[in-house]
């Protein structure tokens, strides 16, 4: 996906940046309003992460002329506080959704997704590998004429393995990945969620092959 | 916060009570200097008739042959009886030695040069009497005539009172006309008073706009007074307020970019012992994120509820909009919420508040739920009070500790290796009672049931 990331905080913003890289995203950074609003009119962005505070005005200013100018891009609001007069204020200016720093990576993917279906513009991000077609939008695996709807880690180890195609996973990368850090589970606890993504893909030409000592990847037959 | 005012009297009441006695007294004065006006008129009328009459009898008394002659004129005592019906007397003296007329008329004292006027009692009742003097010559030595005409009064007395009546009905009508004024003038002149009233005490308690429209000149210092007063409230709610917000903004940022660069470290690294340090890093981190949020939600929760607003809250909107919000989260770890609810319940109450309340028992609920486990919210009424039921099945509070888990900073023995500050249930409980409902907690079956009670509006 491709972001646009305004905040003004340097090493805030690039510790953002490299982790929503390492993801294999693409995003842009501004670090004030004015930039944000250039980068805001030259591209196409898929999300528009907003800090509220920012050096030359409110984020909220910057919301309020992004949707005035019939700009459809969805706004996700970085914010420290967490009064829901706050919240309801950003909601009310037209942003999609807030999330409260410091916020999990794999909450602000979750939350994007659900922006991001809201909005219903899933179309573009369906993925076909093999005879499979993934929707990680809509949350579902179509394989020959049966859709299956996916529950949400097993859509989240299908979007990791389908971001490289071949390439081995290890189970701890896994998951890290798949679970919050307060959650003491052990790198077996994958497995279960392999077998079931492995029930699904049933009757296609695409496996999830186990590398003895590695960890998994997804192949075509 | 007292809603009542100490109450002295009404300007209402006490323009209305002075404006009615002035035109009271107002009118008696009135009442008084017509019927005086009348009494003058009248009184002067008869006494000029009077000394005409007295005067022209004067004119005809002649010396003829060393006598006194009188020739009573027809119309000195015909231009009395024309007047009225009174009956009339006269008295004609010389040197004090009664010539004609009725000897016994009261002594009208010295009539002086022009004349003289008394009024007296005389037969049976009271006459008005004019008297007037005039020196004649008789067989040259002076003879002091004084002649006296006298009338009784009872047509100038009927006339007196037909004034004195028309009078006091003039008055009363002049009284009820200027009392209604004085009605209507205070009416009119405190419906500015009344609009500001209006206007003020129709605003929302978040309302903290200063007051504008025109007001008359004399309520300019109330309103200024009032709105540098609304001002200086708005500051200082503002600043509370400003304070927990920037406290949250420092200590949140710092702690956001050290635990992003954790997980990117995470990411890279690929020893075991490495990964278990960082990942326990990860989660002291979270630990401090969430206490430090919690600490500061506490504060913000203990500010407004000394300052507790209320306005209707739709407990079933609240909830959806909040579970909504929620649900990302708890797919994340394949936890589903369902949502229940029956009828509308509807609150009085801040909603930032209840809405932190729920917040928390739901993070509970979600934090300590299974994965692929349900958390049921249940919205209704139950006798006079609305409750929401959150429900989980992830093994219930520990026995025996049910009682002391809305302690500050209590946490269950199986809280574990979850991460949490022990503040949530404490700030629910605050936020409930200071609504005047409570919060209870109990094992229902697999799971912990929380549940929050408030008193219906």
């Amino acid at each position: 996906m491709r972001f646009l990331l305004v905040e003004d905080s340097m090493t805030l913003a690039s510790a953002v940046l490299d982790r929503l890289r390492l993801d294999g995203h693409v995003v842009d950074h501004a670090p004030d309003v004015e930039q944000a609003r250039a980068f805001a009119e030259a591209a196409d962005y898929d999300l528009i992460l907003l800090d509220i505070m920012l050096p030359d005005g409110d984020g909220r200013d910057f919301l309020k002329s992004h949707r005035q100018a019939r700009n459809e891009t969805p706004v996700i609001v970085l914010t420290a506080r967490s009064a829901v007069s706050d919240r309801v204020s950003v909601l009310d200016l037209g942003a999609d959704d807030y999330i409260t720093k410091p916020f999990d990576f794999s909450e602000l993917e979750a939350r994007c997704r659900a922006v991001l279906r809201r909005r219903g513009g899933g179309a573009s991000t369906v993925q076909r590998f093999g005879d499979v077609t993934f929707d990680p939008l809509a949350g579902t695996l179509t394989v020959g004429d049966r859709r299956v709807s996916l529950r949400n880690k097993e859509l989240r180890l299908l979007e990791i393995f389908l971001s490289a195609p071949d390439r081995i996973f290890s189970k701890p990368k896994l998951v890290d990945r798949l679970f919050s850090y307060d959650e003491d589970v052990s790198d077996n606890a994958i497995e279960v969620y392999v077998g079931r993504l492995r029930k699904h893909l049933v009757g296609s030409d695409v496996e999830i092959v186990t590398v003895r000592g590695m960890g998994y990847r997804i192949s075509r037959a | 916060m007292s809603r009542a005012a100490q109450i002295s009297g009404s300007i209402r009441r006490r323009l209305i009570g002075q404006l009615v006695l002035g035109s009271a007294v107002l009118a008696a004065v009135l009442v008084l200097l017509v019927t005086n006006l009348a009494r003058n008129v009248a009184q002067d009328t008869q006494d000029s008739i009077l000394m005409a009459s007295v005067t022209s009898i004067l004119d005809t008394m002649t010396v003829r042959d060393g006598e006194i002659s009188v020739d009573l004129p027809y119309a000195a005592l015909s231009m009395l009886g024309n007047v009225s019906e009174d009956r009339v007397f006269y008295r004609i003296l010389a040197d004090g030695q009664l010539l004609t007329g009725y000897e016994d008329l009261p002594d009208p004292g010295d009539p002086g040069r022009d004349g003289g006027y008394i009024t007296a009692p005389y037969a049976g009742t009271e006459v008005r009497m004019a008297t007037a003097e005039r020196r004649l010559s008789v067989a040259g030595t002076p003879i002091m005539v004084t002649v006296s005409v006298a009338q009784t009064r009872q047509g100038l007395m009927q006339t007196l009172a037909q004034v004195s009546r028309r009078g006091a009905a003039v008055g009363i009508g002049f009284f009820v006309l200027a009392a209604l004024l004085a009605v209507l003038t205070t009416e009119f002149g405190l419906r500015p008073l009344r609009d500001l009233a209006g206007a003020v005490s129709r605003r929302g308690p978040k309302d903290l706009r200063s007051v504008k429209g025109p007001v008359p000149q004399e309520m300019a210092p109330l309103v200024i007074s009032l709105n540098s007063f609304i001002d200086r409230l708005r500051y200082s709610l503002s600043r509370s307020e400003d304070f927990i917000a920037e406290a949250a903004h420092r200590v949140r940022t710092p702690l956001f970019t050290v635990r992003t660069q954790a997980e990117i470290a995470l990411r890279r690294v690929e020893r075991p012992e490495n990964r278990a340090a960082i990942k326990e890093m990860i989660r002291a981190l979270d630990e401090s994120s969430r206490a430090a949020g919690q600490l500061l939600d506490h504060a913000m929760v203990t500010f407004r509820t000394d300052h507790l607003e209320k306005e209707r809250v739709l407990l079933t909107e609240l909830a959806e909009e909040l579970v909504d919000r929620l649900r990302p989260v708890a797919d994340l770890r394949d936890i589903g919420l369902s949502m229940q609810s029956e009828g509308t319940p509807e609150v009085l109450g801040d909603a930032v508040l209840i809405e932190n309340a729920l917040r928390n028992v739901l993070d509970n609920a979600i934090k300590y739920s299974a994965p692929d486990s349900d958390v049921d919210i249940r919205i209704g009424r139950e006798a006079s009070d609305c409750f929401i039921m959150v429900r989980d099945h992830a093994g219930g509070f520990p026995e025996g500790a049910l009682h002391r888990m809305t302690e500050r900073f209590a946490r269950g023995d199986n809280a574990g290796g979850t991460v949490g500050s022990g503040l949530g249930l404490t700030i629910a409980r605050e936020v409930l009672e200071a609504h005047g409902g409570r919060l209870t907690l109990e094992n229902k079956g697999d799971g912990a049931c929380v549940t929050l009670w408030f008193p219906a509006s």
